[in-house]
């Protein structure tokens, strides 16, 4: 509301933060340096271990119990709060809240939810008794909670995802602060709860005249809700600046490739060089619009397709919580039907609990259906000899979202990529092994990394052994089920590419499983889209994006952030 | 089929995307598997390293009992020495004096190390064959048979621990065997319930689903990735039953299922017999009681600094 | 919470029933059968036959199994062989010693366990913190009746600061309306008697409650350290929550609950470690009941005792079930 004359709410001067381990002191952000003016929302952007949220942890004085400031300043209104006994701890929730990451283990699961509001505005000195609970209660309705009254006394359990992200906003600006810290405020919520959840939000800290810094892994949102960005890499800052003006000409190197991996509706299909049959070429151009390559795009439409599902459906019994309570069901793939073209990749979109994922599995024969059909290559999952089977596992591969959990941790990377090739004894040892090492080459990873395991891989590096492993049987069908949602932006970048690559030269076809609408645009030739079970829309990547027909597509449309970085670099 | 495009993009993947999982790498960590990091944490680990030694030494002994001792188990050499009101204690002769009955108690104490071994080997190995059988059938079979396992198990947990073996060695009669088969029993339900629950675990993982995708048969699965993955949990909690094994074979001992006399050389049994001697020669007590104290110690301390480096959770400290 | 309650005693009957089975077999597995198990050291064939044909042992098992069932729902659970009375008689005769000996263990227990706990936790990673590791470590390891021995050792024997065995001093003459002897002594204002019971109770007392205390330290360390580090707490503090409530409400509240369910599984640790304090003490309560009758192989005592230790312990488990829902809305909603 103050918006005093040039003077920031918040100026950090060379900050730097190390953390001690037992292996001596990291520093996680080194030298970083930005100013948010009162009022002002500015987004801190960067990738995991970027020293985004580190950066915040320092400025309202809850860093690990490890980690403490070891240079420079942050100055709050003038106070410095890093010095010993600049009194963060008075100044926490009254003049600096916070809105946490995770709503599911940000609020105290044994105190109601109003209660918690109403311990904020008495520590703080803000209201007390019934006043304090009136209070707490307009809060929340002021944070777009519906029957704030009733919901104020119930506790966190019976609230969900987005219900409790309202609350943490209610609890943060409870005692009006100057600055809010909106650490990655709604990664965790699906995109159309993200959405509303964000413009009231930003409606809020606008009408309260409230400073946000707001720490995100989103340059697309960052760039839809900040007025200012600031890029972090490895600790440091690497560029601020005007949101536009950043989009539009950035100047840093990392700044560039971040924006060009990021997956928006203004991307295209990757495309690789279909026209010139040469090598694959790699580089931000590739996601540029390429108008030149629509018409390219439909190999073999004449041969039937490698996969059809027809009126897939499965029922799951939950059984009843109580002893005597009967089990209920649920219906989690409802009539879905659609089909792949050999050579092309469907995509299958989402929510959660939309059933995506229960229709990966069914394709992999991993589930086994309540009802309807699915044929690979003609023949039917449910009825074929043994033989028959063989064949199809060897036909249809899965990349799993967590490249965490894919791997067997007791599997060097060689057996996990040899495995395949053994269980379905293809070859002698030595052919085995330079088989091993072709597919290494092909996902791009060094030779070197075959003794390893997988706990010594970067997230990005275990994702290409899980798709040379996918690959070893030279499969027709791959099912990626979020196979890129666990990465960093342009780790993912990276992925898709080289996804989209193997597609080319080997003909695969996809089954690509997303709950991100922009990666799916990247990747896809078709699309369906799932809600509760059902397919409320398919078609064609460009027509369901451009032309959606259902209001539950558009909507999932529009809750995609990032519209403004149609603004970038490709697009000037 | 080598794309260089591809290599640089990989190589770029290192030098960006891992940045994030910087802090859970360490140097040396070359070809590291999980137990190699996890004998790496537990060499850094003050009290996995004394539970390693105390362990280590009361295995030796156990093991070199015939070359240690320089009295047999069943002697008795001070036989003449002893009277009602005195008991002999620490000379050159006899390191820690004799006990009541005329015994070494320096080499009854070497003897009943191996006593102790003996019966927490081979009652852990028990329980834990015992637990695999019921926990694999269990998980196997599924359905209404995992039902009435598990509700069985549960039926076996719901009696404490000692009041059961002491009915099972009821049942045996008075001795040494009926001592280890009740404490292996008792065992089974807990290897049971571990198994079978840290297999389930695994079981929803990603890794097992793709190596079903591969086409592995469900024994292959569970043989090659459920088992070897599920094994950590159960090594540690044989450590920690090792030590369980040990206090309460020393109580069966006590309450006179351990069969044998009571010149026994057996730990329970020589703690038992000094009771009455508490007067006269408080050593004959202390002596076993502290080695069953330390040895249990010992285990439980290896167990749990075991448990905490196999734990993925605390790794990154 | 009334439905909880309701299905938890449902629960309770399968498992009853399923134990009375298995104790049924269990006593005719013995070698010999049950005749020699009810006469013990006087099994002629003679008299095995004799017992066979009287408590029917010849007849089918499953006609056997009912009688037997009937009978224990009757509160028959048979009759000693070492005393030749009635196995319930015996117990109810000797319940309150345990059950006074055993309150006071698991107060110790959780009033030392617990602030112990908490206090090593808020010092984590420090000398006390470690110290308080090693010794609840230690305090799981030590044989009961091994410390038993050392606690009556230093301070009856050698010190002389309590007595070393019974329930009272022989000289002392008192009434006991309930057998509850410390509350007898209050009841009947007999102040010296109270005293005097209560003095009998402190080292069985400490000795039956060191395992427990242990525990129970070492799970509420393990649990408000756990707490400590949960992102609610740090929300908290970001709303600037002050340091008394955010003890209270939020660390504390949240870390007893994974406590309280532990001091539940302690009373099936007390009851079997009463066997050997009980012993070692020469504390006339069930425990030392039972470790005779191991000792002379005493069937129907053994039986009545397992499954009368499995009621009590289902019972109180369910009691720790209600207190949880208490304490976490979680699970009230059930």
């Amino acid at each position: 509301m103050s918006a005093v004359d040039g003077v920031p709410l918040l100026s950090i001067r060379d900050l730097e933060v190390s953390f001690t381990t037992d292996h001596g002191t990291t520093t996680a952000v080194r030298g970083a340096s930005f100013d948010v003016l009162a009022g002002e929302t500015v987004a801190v952007v960067g990738e995991s271990g970027s020293g985004k949220s580190t950066t915040a942890a320092a400025v309202i004085g809850l860093l690990a119990q490890n980690g403490r400031v070891s240079g420079g300043s942050i100055l709050f209104d003038g106070t410095d709060v890093t010095a010993r006994g600049g009194g963060i701890a008075r100044m926490r929730g009254r003049d600096i809240g916070m809105v946490p990451q995770d709503p599911m283990s940000n609020l105290n699961p044994v105190i109601r939810v109003g209660a918690q509001i109403v311990e904020a505005l008495e520590d703080n000195g803000v209201a007390r008794g019934d006043a304090a609970w009136r209070r707490a209660v307009e809060l929340l309705q002021e944070a777009g909670l519906p029957d704030a009254e009733r919901r104020a006394q119930q506790y966190p359990h019976e609230f969900s995802g987005g219900m409790r992200q309202r609350a943490l906003i209610a609890m943060g600006l409870s005692c009006r602060p100057r600055l809010l810290i909106a650490d990655e405020p709604t990664s965790a919520l699906d995109v159309t709860v993200q959405r509303t959840i964000l413009d009231r939000l930003e409606a809020l800290t606008h009408e309260l005249g409230t400073a946000v810094l707001l720490i995100t892994h989103d340059l697309g949102l960052a760039a839809d809700r900040a007025q200012r960005v600031v890029v972090m890499y490895q600790g440091e800052v690497v560029e601020a600046g005007p949101a536009e003006q950043l989009l539009r000409d950035p100047q840093h190197e990392y700044t560039r490739r971040l924006l060009a991996a990021a997956p928006s509706l203004a991307s295209r299909r990757i495309q690789l060089a279909r026209r010139t049959g040469g090598r694959p070429e790699y580089g931000e151009d590739l996601l540029a619009p390429s108008a030149d390559a629509d018409g390219e795009h439909a190999p073999a439409a004449a041969a039937p397709p490698i996969v059809e599902v027809e009126d897939l459906t499965k029922v799951f019994r939950l059984r009843g919580k109580g002893l005597f309570s009967r089990s209920t069901e649920l219906t989690a793939v409802d009539a879905v039907t659609f089909a792949i073209p050999r050579g092309t990749t469907t995509a299958v979109v989402g929510e959660s609990g939309s059933g995506k994922s229960t229709v990966a599995r069914m394709v992999l024969d991993l589930l086994e259906p309540t009802s309807g059909s699915i044929r690979v290559d003609g023949v039917e999952i449910g009825a074929r000899t043994r033989a028959e089977e063989v064949a199809f596992r060897r036909k249809v591969q899965p990349i799993f979202q967590d490249p965490y959990s894919s791997l067997d941790p007791l599997y060097t990377i060689y057996r996990t990529v040899e495995e395949p090739l053994r269980a379905h004894e293809v070859g002698t040892a030595a052919q085995r092994r330079a088989r091993v090492l072709e597919l290494m080459d092909a996902v791009a990873l060094p030779a070197a990394l075959l003794r390893r395991y997988p706990a010594e891989l970067s997230g990005g590096q275990r994702q290409r052994v899980a798709i040379a492993r996918a690959l070893a049987l030279e499969p027709e069908l791959v099912v990626c089920d979020e196979a890129v949602s666990a990465l960093d932006v342009i780790v993912q970048s990276q992925i898709l590419h080289l996804l989209a690559d193997l597609q080319h030269r080997l003909g695969l076809s996809y089954l690509f499983i997303s709950h991100d609408l922009a990666v799916v645009r990247q990747i896809a030739d078709q699309v369906c889209v799932m809600e509760q079970g059902r397919i409320v829309e398919q078609g064609t990547v460009d027509d369901v994006f451009d032309r959606p027909q259902q209001a539950y597509t558009r909507a999932l449309l529009d809750a995609i952030p990032g519209r403004r970085l149609d603004l970038g670099p490709q697009a000037a | 089929m080598t794309t260089e495009p591809a290599a640089q993009a990989a190589l770029h993947d290192d030098l960006l995307g891992s940045a994030g999982d910087g802090p859970d790498r360490e140097p040396g960590d070359e070809g590291a598997s999980i137990w190699r990091v996890a004998a790496r944490r537990l060499r850094r680990n003050p009290g996995a390293i004394l539970g390693a030694v105390i362990v280590l030494v009361f295995v030796l002994v156990a093991l070199l009992a015939p070359l240690l001792a320089p009295y047999g188990p069943q002697e008795l050499p001070g036989r003449a020495e002893i009277r009602p009101t005195y008991i002999p204690g620490p000379s050159s002769e006899y390191l820690l004096g004799l006990d009541r009955y005329g015994g070494d108690l320096f080499s009854k104490l070497i003897w009943g190390a191996r006593a102790s071994l003996v019966i927490g080997v081979l009652s852990t190995l028990l329980g834990l064959a015992g637990g695999a059988v019921v926990g694999l059938v269990a998980g196997a079979f599924g359905g209404w048979v995992d039902t009435m396992t598990m509700r069985f198990v549960d039926l076996m947990l719901s009696v404490p621990s000692l009041l059961l073996a002491v009915s099972i060695a009821a049942v045996i009669g008075q001795s040494p065997v009926a001592v280890i088969v009740a404490i292996g029993v008792v065992q089974v339900p807990i290897f049971a319930r571990l198994l079978r629950g840290t297999m389930l675990a695994q079981r929803g993982q990603d890794y097992v689903l793709a190596a079903r995708s591969l086409g592995l048969s469900r024994r292959t699965v569970t043989m090659s990735h459920v088992l070897p993955n599920s094994l950590g949990p159960v090594i540690v909690q044989a450590t920690l039953m090792l030590a369980t094994a040990v206090i309460e074979a020393a109580a069966l001992s006590f309450l006179g299922l351990g069969g044998g006399s009571p010149t026994t050389a057996e730990w329970g049994r020589m703690l038992t017999a000094a009771q009455n001697e508490l007067e006269v020669a408080p050593r004959l007590a202390l002596w076993p009681g502290a080695l069953i104290a330390i040895t249990a110690l010992g285990f439980t301390l290896f167990g749990e600094a075991l448990r905490e480096a196999l734990d993925p959770k605390t790794r990154k400290r | 919470m009334v439905r909880l309650v309701l299905q938890r005693l449902a629960l309770l009957v399968p498992t009853l029933f399923g134990l009375s089975v298995l104790l049924f077999l269990w006593v005719r597995a013995l070698p010999g059968g049950p005749a020699t198990a009810l006469l013990g050291e006087r099994a002629t064939p003679d008299a095995v036959e004799r017992i066979n044909r009287l408590y029917g042992f010849d007849r089918p098992l499953h006609e056997q199994y009912v009688t037997w069932l009937g009978q224990l729902l009757q509160g028959n659970f048979g009759v000693s062989t070492r005393t030749a009375r009635p196995v319930l008689d015996e117990f109810l005769a000797r319940f309150p010693a345990t059950i006074e000996l055993t309150a006071l263990a698991l107060l110790i227990a959780v009033g030392v366990g617990i602030p112990l706990g908490y206090v090593a936790a808020r010092h984590q990673g420090r000398l006390l913190d470690h110290t308080t590791v090693v010794a609840s470590l230690l305090g799981v390891t030590i044989p009961v009746f091994f410390l038993a021995f050392l606690l009556k050792w230093m301070f009856a024997v050698q010190l002389g600061l309590f007595p070393s065995a019974g329930r009272q001093s022989a000289s002392m003459v008192a009434t006991h309306p309930t057998g509850f002897y410390v509350l007898d002594g209050l009841l009947t204002r007999e102040w010296d008697a109270a005293w005097d019971a209560l003095m009998h109770l402190v080292l069985p007392a400490i000795a039956l409650g060191s395992i427990p205390l242990a525990i129970i330290a070492r799970i509420t360390r393990a649990s408000v350290i756990e707490v400590q580090n949960a992102d609610y707490v740090r929300t908290a503090r970001a709303k600037g929550l002050g340091p008394g409530r955010l003890r209270r409400r939020v660390v504390l509240r949240n870390a007893m609950l994974p406590v309280s369910t532990t001091i539940g599984l302690q009373v099936g640790l007390l009851l079997s470690g009463a066997v050997l304090t009980e012993t070692v003490f020469a504390f006339n309560g069930i425990g030392s009941f039972l470790a005779n009758a191991v000792f002379n192989l005493d069937y129907a005592v053994l039986q009545g005792f397992i499954l009368f230790i499995a009621v009590v312990y289902a019972l109180v488990n369910l009691a720790v079930d209600v207190s949880y829902g208490l304490i976490d809305p979680r699970m009230r909603a059930r």
